[in-house]
């Protein structure tokens, strides 16, 4: 099993330390409900180190990646991040990923899992660019919550002196961290997986340990979180995760992910005329969020019924710490009306299952900035 | 480090029994409490129901993932510790005490002999 550069800064902190994506990852430190309150309320830390960091370099790399990636690169303004997916020639989804276009790079964010099967995939799909793979060599750490930015702000040096408030939301800067004694160059992104306003940076691997440590103490209101939390955070917001949500047998389509796929875009891309398909009769099965009757949650792969019939199966479920009921989402066949009642399968016990629109959490102070 | 007391037997899989005046109380050991994390649900047997040794009774289940529970002896349930079902607590902060789960009436071929003493089940804790 892989280590993250921060392992060692987890066990100093009392992670408990699980398997995720080929690495030893903190699913919790003081406890799973505690950090999700810390960041829906103050401000946590996440390692994402196990995370995959890629570089997409060549003559013309923007419409290189173009044509492996659904998203428009190319209407992307320079400082702007987009959530893309990587599909296959099915239309299935081979990964969801987050696009940065830096005025003079290309960067890519990967799911740890899904880290080398993509650099298989760019190294023999892109044309006229290769990728190179920085995830060794450049850490990421998040801090995230509603504290985040008036925490962070007095510590970065952004170029051109713009303010850390001032970055608007997925946007990425150059920045000068300055959290340890030693100015650190690096990168900021006002972006995160948890329905937060929040920051990625991007730092040499050998800083990683000094400006994790540096972040917890910026306040007793911050503290480490792990991936149990960054699970139920980013299900109550409503995003989708790559082997739960998304799979090579999934269209992006019927995950609702329709905002990421750019069938209009000039030149096409790997899965567009299976996605175009797609979208012309209709995806066979749609996500849906759910909020579980009773306290027992529905896990994935739980079978969804109507009328004893199945259709559909739940794909994250989890207790929500913010609504305080067991919430779920999962695929049912389109022919099922919204309204139709339907019951969960919980090892040999029904639960009803009520409608919630997705996202089940939205933040109320919105900090979308445009700049 | 978690606590094994020497007084009871053990489970691989991480539950315990005690002998008290004839009745086999059945808990889970501060090692299984820890991995599970945060509980929210459990669902126990009913009194009178029967159990199996190393058969599932049970089932337990944390914010992360749902676990079951397997007896540690074979007999009927005689009592059941009713303030699990609204709150687990019990469990996470006294798992060997409070945090009991049932009580059974062992039948005579129970299966007890065949538990682990604290000693190999310490051992386990160690190797893994």
């Amino acid at each position: 099993m892989k280590k993250t550069v921060l392992n060692a800064a987890h066990q100093r902190h009392g992670a408990r330390l699980v398997e995720f994506g080929g690495f030893e990852m903190p699913v919790w430190y003081s406890g799973l409900t505690d950090e999700h309150h810390a960041v829906r309320q103050r401000a946590g830390v996440f390692d994402l180190c196990h995370m995959g960091r890629f570089e997409i370099v060549g003559d013309d790399p923007v419409a290189a990646l173009d044509r492996v990636v659904t998203q428009d690169v190319s209407r992307m303004k320079k400082g702007q991040v987009r959530y893309s997916l990587v599909c296959n020639d099915e239309g299935g989804v081979l990964d969801d990923i987050l696009i940065y276009r830096l005025p003079d790079r290309l960067w890519l964010v990967v799911n740890a899992g899904n880290r080398q099967k993509l650099l298989h995939w760019f190294g023999e799909r892109l044309v006229g660019a290769k990728v190179i793979d920085h995830s060794e060599e450049l850490a990421m750490v998040a801090l995230q919550g509603p504290l985040a930015c008036s925490l962070l702000a007095p510590h970065i040096d952004r170029a051109h002196h713009r303010a850390v408030a001032d970055l608007g939301y997925y946007r990425i800067s150059r920045a000068q961290v300055n959290l340890t004694g030693t100015p650190i160059d690096g990168w900021i992104s006002r972006t995160g997986y948890t329905g937060e306003d929040g920051f990625e940076l991007y730092i040499p691997s050998g800083s990683a340990e000094s400006v994790f440590d540096a972040l917890l103490d910026l306040s007793d209101d911050v503290i480490p979180c792990g991936l149990g939390c960054r699970d139920t955070l980013r299900l109550e917001a409503g995003m989708p995760l790559y082997g739960h949500e998304l799979s090579e047998q999934q269209d992006p389509i019927g995950a609702g992910l329709s905002f990421g796929v750019a069938l209009d875009k000039e030149g096409g891309f790997i899965g567009e005329p299976a996605l175009r398909e797609v979208v012309a009769r209709g995806p066979g099965r749609q996500l849906r969020g759910f909020v579980v009757e009773g306290k027992r949650p529905a896990r994935q792969g739980a079978v969804i019924l109507h009328d004893s019939r199945p259709v559909g199966v739940v794909t994250s479920g989890s207790p929500s710490p913010t609504l305080g009921v067991p919430i779920a989402c999962g695929y049912v066949d389109s022919s099922v009306s919204e309204e139709a009642p339907l019951e969960v399968d919980l090892r040999g016990k029904s639960a009803p299952l009520s409608p919630h629109p997705l996202p089940f959490y939205r933040r109320t102070a919105e900090t979308a900035h445009s700049e | 480090m978690s606590n094994v007391p020497t007084d009871r037997h053990y489970l691989s899989s991480h539950e315990w029994a005690q002998q008290v005046e004839g009745v086999v109380v059945v808990g889970i050991s501060e090692h299984a409490a820890e991995e599970l994390g945060e509980l929210v649900f459990i669902e126990l047997p009913a009194k009178g129901d029967e159990v199996i040794f190393e058969t599932q009774f049970g089932e337990i289940e944390s914010v992360k993932a749902v676990s079951g529970l397997n007896s540690p002896v074979t007999g009927k349930v005689v009592e059941v510790n009713q303030e699990l079902i609204d709150s687990q607590s019990a469990i996470s902060d006294s798992p060997f005490e409070d945090g009991w789960l049932i009580k059974v009436e062992p039948a005579i071929d129970s299966g007890l002999d065949l538990l682990l003493d604290h000693k190999t089940y310490q051992a386990q804790l160690d190797g893994s």
